[in-house]
């Protein structure tokens, strides 16, 4: 049976398919809907870990233990997991054993545009790269073989357009995978000097094993057209490629990107007058097959910046330009926060107090956008705790009264705690505001240990963020509702005056949630409102400024109310519908 | 691959163009075609643009729809109609619901929202603007919209009504069925 299936969950699918028993990760676009379509899947265990470095260890526990395991997880997660990975790779896979990464070349959703194949080198792991949902799948089935046959981690690359692109997949039986033994074997598993210097040796021989298999795998394709052009390529590019330059080129399609082989490369381009190379972002392949001393073309012609198309390769091989239409001047058309949304409270305050703000990621991160602006900074998960901490110590005290950092629920898990744990350890008196919305917004909610449920939605024990705020430490916690807009001020003047720590934990659901049922509408009366656009402050998309006066949109607002406690003249009113 | 149709479905996060890529890459699937579908999930979701590439024919290579390339655009909103017209082929078709959502730069008085995007589109191409939010209205849902700009795009192309039909069966939960094949019909009908 032919199903049309997003690369994500074809990725779940082989899994599926190749008895995969256990699946771990952090959510993070475009990778989210690998493990989320693994739900589906009864037979397999399934878990949101707290951050990537802990799903990857999972990963790696069931894989010692004889399981087939796989960690999926955005490309700036695998940055979080790096640690055990490097090291992973020493150990090598008993039951086979996956990290499947999702890059996002042009940066839809990310706060940079890292690419992952460098990882692969550098932590001497095999790295397939599917160009569509059936190469999806079918790569992940042969991933999980190919780590068992040569026993190390293997890499799934994806990217935005292969994860978030749905095409056809034949569906076949699953395979039985039963559990390996478990042994336990110390020069092996235990890594401490003595034994990682054997295995080191395993690794390098290893390599050399899987460049011999590159030139002769189902993973590497050669097609000829009888061109004088040759194009290596690979996932996305491979299938631009195609479309823009159809059978007037032949080509290397590589499914193997690491490692390359120099012999599969120097046969294929002997034969040609001129040799492309078409990747989009880090000149990976290029860079190796000038080590090699092949001549091609790539980044020269093409760019280090954002995603490739069609008429881009079109240009740059064949020298076509493509006619269209001009682009018009036109206002562009950021996201922002939801109506309803929780923290757009938050914000309203911290910018009338004139806060200066570190922040983090997830939804919150956009009240860095007009009318909002009130965030400084955005690194990292987690950093908005740690940066604020060094801001402080160098700009000292009073610079540390108007400071706050802004943290989401499950960012704060993720790598938030470990921060305010520096900060009560190393006697700083900053104050954190957990932008606590009862669940993982950003990525299309996601429960994590906050929510008291788990991904297959079932009951289970919640981490209580007061309690654990004054285990670490900090003394002065307290919960406080973002949409008291006066509350919440006076509670963030209290805390900033404090010399100590402090943690608010802002608490209000994500407008999204099916729980939350916000009712009635709000509308602006005319005659009451005197134009001084306090409410446009809010940025709430439903709230806009008619003929001098402020108008509520009716198909937009979904009566959170926020905006009536904002008028200083009671010139808006909810009413039940 | 000259013969292989693409659909771009354009609008704002939340308007419901999922659904409508949805009913279309079915509608595709059993007619026996090859077909992709793209769209980016995630941060554009809150309120951005978004964008849906529908490609089907013999064999399908790229997922994704380049400028000059799209034989029909489906625009939930005027704004994303004019931001996607580059992406049109000559003589390509436009489906516009005449409808605008104000973004955020045109909120806080950064920028303005364009007069007369209509009169430029139509300049451009051969465009088809309604007013589907009414249409939904008369189906008995505004929630319905989507499926009556998907009523007027089966009309755009050479796919028989039945299969259309049949689909939007399979695809709708039972509860919502009247009022989408309703909405459906109106669309064709325009
Ligand atoms: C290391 C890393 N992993 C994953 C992500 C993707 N990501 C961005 S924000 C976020 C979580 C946001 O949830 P939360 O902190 O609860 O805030 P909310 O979006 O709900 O406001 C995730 C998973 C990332 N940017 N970096
Ligand atoms: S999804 Fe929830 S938390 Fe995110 S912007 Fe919307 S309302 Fe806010
Ligand atoms: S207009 Fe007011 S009540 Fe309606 S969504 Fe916006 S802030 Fe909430």
């Amino acid at each position: 049976m032919k199903k049309l299936l997003l690369g994500n969950a074809a990725v779940a699918r082989g899994a599926y398919e190749a008895g995969c028993k256990l699946v771990s990760s952090y959510p993070g676009t475009p990778s989210t809907e690998i493990t989320e379509s693994v739900v589906e899947y009864d037979n397999i265990y399934v878990e949101w870990a707290p951050n990537e470095k802990v799903a990857a260890e999972v990963a790696i526990g069931a894989s010692i233990a004889g399981g087939r395991a796989m960690s999926c997880m955005k490309h700036v997660g695998l940055n979080v997991m790096a640690d055990p990975v490097f090291t992973v790779s020493y150990i090598g896979a008993n039951g086979g054993l996956v990290f499947c990464v999702a890059d996002d070349p042009g940066m839809h959703s990310s706060q940079n545009e890292q690419d992952s194949r460098h990882y692969a080198e550098a932590a001497k792991i095999p790295m397939l790269e599917p160009s569509d949902s059936s190469e999806c799948k079918e790569f992940t089935k042969a991933a999980f073989k190919l780590s068992e046959e040569f026993d190390t981690p293997v890499f799934i690359r994806l990217s935005t357009r292969v994860s978030h692109s749905q095409s056809l997949v034949e569906l076949c039986d699953p395979e039985d995978a039963p559990l390996k033994d478990y042994e336990k074997n110390i020069p092996k598993h235990v890594m401490m000097p003595a034994m990682a210097k054997g295995r080191h040796v395993v690794v390098e021989q290893r390599t050399e094993k899987l460049k011999a298999l590159a030139v002769n795998c189902n993973f590497n394709k050669v097609e000829k057209n009888g061109s004088k052009i040759g194009v290596i390529a690979a996932g996305t590019t491979y299938v631009y490629a195609k479309e823009a330059l159809g059978d007037k080129v032949d080509y290397l399609k590589l499914g193997l990107v690491y490692p390359l082989s120099e012999n599969l490369i120097k046969n294929f381009a002997k034969d040609y007058d001129e040799l492309w190379v078409i990747e989009e972002l880090d000149p990976v392949i290029e860079t190796f097959v000038k080590s090699i001393g092949v001549k091609c073309k790539g980044k020269e012609c093409f760019t280090l910046l954002g995603e490739y198309s069609q008429n881009m390769i079109k240009k740059a091989v064949l020298g076509i330009d493509t006619e269209s239409i001009p682009e018009a001047a036109i206002p562009n058309r950021p996201p922002v926060l939801c109506v309803g949304c929780p923290h757009r409270g938050t914000f309203y305050v911290l910018k009338k107090l004139g806060l200066t703000v570190s922040g983090d990621i997830g939804c919150y991160t956009l009240g860095a956008v007009a009318p909002l602006q009130s965030v400084d900074t955005t690194i990292c998960m987690g950093a908005s705790v740690s940066a604020a901490h060094g801001m402080a110590k160098v700009r000292g005290e009073e610079f540390n009264k108007k400071l706050v950092s802004v943290i989401g629920d499950s960012t704060f898990i993720h790598s938030g705690i470990t921060g305010l744990i520096d900060i009560v350890y190393n006697k700083g008196a900053n104050t954190v505001i957990i932008l606590d919305n009862s669940i993982t917004g950003m990525t299309g909610h996601q429960q994590n240990p906050t929510t008291g449920k788990t991904i297959r939605g079932e009951a289970t024990k919640q981490v209580d963020l007061e309690l654990l705020c004054k285990a670490v430490g900090v003394e002065r916690v307290r919960i406080e509702d973002p949409f008291d807009l006066k509350g919440f001020e006076a509670a963030v003047k209290e805390e900033l005056a404090a010399d100590e720590p402090s943690v608010i934990i802002a608490q209000r659901p994500c407008a999204l949630l099916k729980s939350v049922k916000y009712t009635g509408r709000c509308t602006v009366e005319a005659d009451k409102c005197k134009s001084c656009k306090m409410c446009m402050k809010l940025g709430c998309p439903a709230i806009s400024f008619k003929d001098g006066k402020a108008v509520i949109d009716h198909s937009q607002c979904n009566g959170c109310g926020l905006c009536v406690n904002v008028c200083p003249f009671g010139a808006i009113k909810k009413e039940e519908k | 691959m000259a013969d292989n149709k693409n659909i771009m479905i354009v609008g704002v996060g939340g308007q419901g163009t999922l659904l409508a890529s949805r009913i279309l890459g079915n509608v595709i699937i059993d007619l026996g075609f090859d077909v992709k579908v793209s769209e980016v999930h995630g941060m554009s979701q809150r309120g951005g643009s978004v964008v849906t590439y529908v490609k089907y024919g013999e064999k399908v290579s790229s997922p994704i729809i380049d400028k000059s390339e799209a034989d029909i655009i489906l625009a939930f909103e005027r704004l994303e109609a004019l931001r996607a017209l580059p992406f049109l082929k000559k003589g390509g078709k436009m489906i516009v619901n005449d409808r605008s959502i104000n973004p955020m730069p045109v909120i806080t008085g950064a920028a303005e929202y364009p007069e007369g995007i209509i009169d430029t589109l139509k300049q451009n191409a051969d465009v088809i603007s309604l007013d589907a939010l009414e249409l939904a209205e008369k189906a008995g849902s505004i929630k319905a919209v989507n499926v009556v700009l998907i009523g007027v795009l089966a009309k755009s192309t050479d796919i028989p009504y039945e299969v259309w039909v049949e689909t939007i069966k399979k695809t709708v939960p039972e509860k919502f069925l009247e009022i989408n094949l309703k909405a459906f019909e109106l669309g064709y009908r325009i």
